[in-house]
């Protein structure tokens, strides 16, 4: 018998660890299926000069032991302060922060927004399962209200937390939204952010329903969700899960862009004297 | 027209169900035979238009299309 002929993904993927650790369909598999259609599109054949940082949960996975390429796995929360860190040490390197909700916007958020602030030049992707799922599936503030989960059996009653319009409030450069099930746009999405608005923060969104802890008890398969999900969200248009499509696209100066030029400053200024 | 067909690692498959549901001419099902991991993998049953839209949404990187007449991984 011939040998197989191999998925796209794999060429960027450390082979021997698959198969991945996800549950059956679990929607982190699509995503890593669209950052490296992405990176196919934009030539990038050996992810040499990206570092992908990651901190703890289901969605932390995706870079950690499975992208063929620099992987930092490190603590809960810290992803951002850490991508920072390896941005200000090696500018030239094009440092990629994926995590999930419940690292990003509830125990990071924090480095999440100032990060933004600073407009520091780093892409990160929120992989939101709208639950805990690593920890069973508790609500987490980007659960939807009325949504039941494993914490919340009659409906989820807190109000929600609006991540993409929170950083889209901030210095940030480009936020966009997009369900999983948007495989064009997102791929567009994460593109634009790596090659047109290459500087500044630039934060994506990506709607993602845990597979165990949403659709299961929503009593659907996963292939029943994302026909759903390609029906609700239409670009340009409020879900339940907030608006979707391209939320900011500027062209401000990176944080490194200012910092350069105030450290030409401050040296030039010393001879100066 | 036919003249694409897809492969699956069975080694890699699930079993979800992903690209039964997105295909576009349904012509995927899940085999009644279980794969080397336990799970039902997908087989053609209709005709594939190579669109490779379950390669695209294939959380497991297990399914390719492959069509006769060249560029046929996807």
């Amino acid at each position: 018998m011939r040998r197989l002929r191999k998925h796209f993904s794999r060429k960027y993927l450390r082979e021997e660890v698959l198969p991945t650790p996800f549950c059956p369909g679990c929607f982190n598999g699509v995503v890593m299926n669209v950052m490296f259609k992405a990176f196919e599109e934009l030539g990038v054949e050996r992810l040499k000069g990206y570092v992908f940082v990651s901190g703890i949960g289901c969605s932390s996975w995706i870079p950690s032991p499975h992208i063929k390429a620099d992987t930092i796995h490190t603590l809960h929360g810290r992803a951002v302060a850490v991508a920072t860190g390896v941005k200000l040490a090696k500018p030239n390197l094009n440092v990629i922060v994926i995590g999930g909700d419940g690292d990003l916007a509830a125990i990071g958020f924090n480095h999440l927004v100032h990060a933004a602030r600073r407009n520091m030049d780093l892409l990160v992707i929120l992989v939101n399962n709208l639950v805990y799922g690593m920890t069973r599936g508790q609500a987490s503030p980007t659960t939807p209200e009325g949504m039941r989960t494993v914490t919340t059996p009659y409906g989820a009653y807190e109000p929600v937390m609006d991540v993409a319009e929170l950083i889209a409030r901030t210095n940030a450069n480009y936020v966009a939204r997009w369900c999983v099930a948007n495989f064009n746009q997102l791929k567009n999405s994460i593109k634009e952010a790596l090659s047109k608005h290459s500087k500044g923060f630039r934060f994506i969104e990506v709607i993602a329903p845990c597979i165990t802890y949403v659709v299961r008890y929503e009593g659907k398969t996963p292939g029943q969700k994302i026909k759903e999900l390609m029906k609700v969200c239409r670009p340009n248009t409020e879900t339940p899960y907030g608006r979707i499509g391209i939320l900011k696209a500027e062209d401000k100066p990176g944080y490194l862009d200012r910092y350069f030029e105030y450290v030409k400053r401050a040296t030039e200024g010393d001879k100066g004297e | 027209m036919s003249a694409c067909s897809v492969e699956v690692d069975r080694n890699l498959c699930k079993g979800c169900g992903i690209c039964v549901s997105v295909c576009p001419k349904n012509a995927l099902e899940l085999s009644p035979n279980i794969g080397p991991s336990g799970y039902r993998y997908p087989v053609l049953k209709g005709e594939c238009i190579g669109c490779k839209t379950c390669t695209l949404y294939c959380p497991d990187f297990a399914i390719t299309v492959v069509c006769d007449e060249g560029g046929g991984q996807g």
